[in-house]
């Protein structure tokens, strides 16, 4: 492997005095499962691998019921799974950690190392973007916030300054009556990356019925994940029932504007943008009913 | 030439220092340096497990990890699981079930078995075949390895 230097600083500023040193011959690792083979593999050339994974900041999970879930960049999967007012309160979060490769990967991946690799067809963003999640960044002048819908802007490419770290997710807590899922299409059972992956979220009214607010993200089917903001106004402020989540299935299914490669057609990835976008819907109506 | 990095780890309950280039991966100095050659390398990029060691008490694929993050860590490797009274039962259920033809994925499943019922002791078949599904055998069509698995639960079980 190409040799490079290896710092694991023990706080946040530490950090981003190394971050501004050697700006992008410098990159974050959390459980490096991304980044050391891609370093490995010469797919990146890097002189520094900063460790996060000893910085408080990037290692926080906690949840407060008025400003939600702090998810630090750097916590692994299978730390969401195991923790039960996650797996109570943010389902579609759950339903990512725990397919995203396999227990060696879960106990090591993040969601922060997955959405700073900004892949078109990573598994956790969707869900990210249905639970309404805010990326909190740190740079050497200060902080900022971005939605996660908004991070990413190309391939492997996201709105992070050479002199910036993501920090965490600011993931608000979830109302009454919500409910949320995220599934990929793979043509095996497990381990394979999402041919089309959908998260979605539904908050009720009081009468279970009508719509209040909806999410619904698309991955794997352009350059960067997509948030549908078209299907949701399909679905705000009507009664759901099979017909109105086959209209907003319809509408997404237009939105989506995916490449041929290995993996699927353009013209399956279409198709499959409607069904997913179907079955997460209805899981997430599901959920939010409390069935 | 980038300076060497000093670690302190505790391999298989012995402290152990070593040296290491950032850029070596925790198989690498198992393998390499501290000469415990029992994990194996087979992809090298986190995809077929034959490098799976316990890290303070979680299932990991050493070839993902750097040696330079195990700096006051636990580590467990296969050369860790036979006890003071001989082969783990994980290990003596494997060569009963003939659960293995080449051996170079046995370490890494036994580790990721052990590991898994360490952490739940009445694993179903179901939990045992997606708990290992990151453990890659290209000989014996996974089978036996699952029938070991159960085998050994259930040892561990009358052992308690």
């Amino acid at each position: 492997m190409q040799a490079f230097e290896y710092a694991a600083p023990k706080n946040l500023a530490e950090a981003l005095v190394l971050l501004e040193q050697k700006g992008t011959n410098a990159r974050i690792m959390s459980g490096g499962t991304d980044l050391i083979v891609q370093v490995r593999e010469n797919r990146r050339d890097l002189e520094l691998i900063v460790d996060g994974k000893k910085i408080p900041e990037l290692m926080e999970l906690s949840y407060d019921s008025s400003d939600g879930l702090t998810l630090g960049a750097s916590v692994p999967c299978y730390r969401f799974y195991e923790n039960e007012q996650i797996e109570k309160l943010y389902p579609g979060l759950v339903d990512a950690a725990s397919l995203i490769g396999g227990t060696a990967i879960q106990n090591r991946a993040s969601f922060g190392g997955n959405l700073c690799n900004s892949s078109p067809a990573a598994d956790s963003i969707p869900a990210l973007v249905a639970h309404s999640a805010v990326c909190l960044i740190a740079g050497s002048n200060g902080t900022r916030k971005v939605p996660v819908e908004d991070f990413c802007t190309g391939p492997g490419k996201n709105v992070l300054e050479p002199n910036e770290l993501l920090v965490s997710f600011l993931i608000p807590p979830p109302a009454k009556n919500f409910g949320a899922h995220y599934l990929r299409f793979i043509p095996r059972n497990e381990m394979d990356i999402a041919v089309v992956g959908c998260g979605a979220s539904l908050k009720l009214d009081d009468d279970k019925k009508t719509v209040k607010h909806a999410r619904i993200s698309l991955g794997a089917v352009a350059p960067t994940t997509l948030l549908v903001g078209e299907a949701a106004v399909e679905l705000e402020g009507k009664q759901i029932d099979n017909g109105l989540i086959e209209k907003a299935a319809a509408v997404a299914k237009a939105a989506a504007r995916p490449i041929s490669d290995m993996r699927g057609t353009k013209e399956y990835r279409v198709h499959l943008a409607g069904v997913l976008t179907r079955r997460a819907l209805q899981k997430s109506l599901e959920r939010a009913k409390g069935v | 030439m980038v300076a060497k990095i000093q670690v302190t780890a505790n391999i298989n309950g012995e402290e152990v220092e070593f040296l290491c280039e950032p850029r070596q991966s925790l198989l690498e100095i198992l393998r390499d340096e501290l000469k415990l050659t029992g994990s194996k390398e087979g992809c090298n990029n986190g995809n077929c497990g034959a490098c799976s060691v316990i890290l303070d008490g979680v299932l990991v694929n050493s070839c993902v990890v750097l040696g330079g993050e195990v700096d006051g860590c636990k580590v467990e490797t296969i050369e860790g699981v036979m006890g003071p009274e001989g082969l783990h039962p994980l290990q003596q259920a494997f060569l009963k079930n003939a659960a293995l033809q080449c051996g170079i994925c046995t370490p890494g499943f036994i580790m990721a078995s052990k590991a898994l019922l360490d952490k739940k002791p009445k694993a179903t078949e179901a939990d045992i075949r997606l708990w290992c599904a990151g453990n890659l055998c290209r000989c014996t069509g996974y089978d036996k390895i699952v029938r070991a698995i159960i085998d050994a639960e259930a040892q561990l079980e009358v052992n308690k």
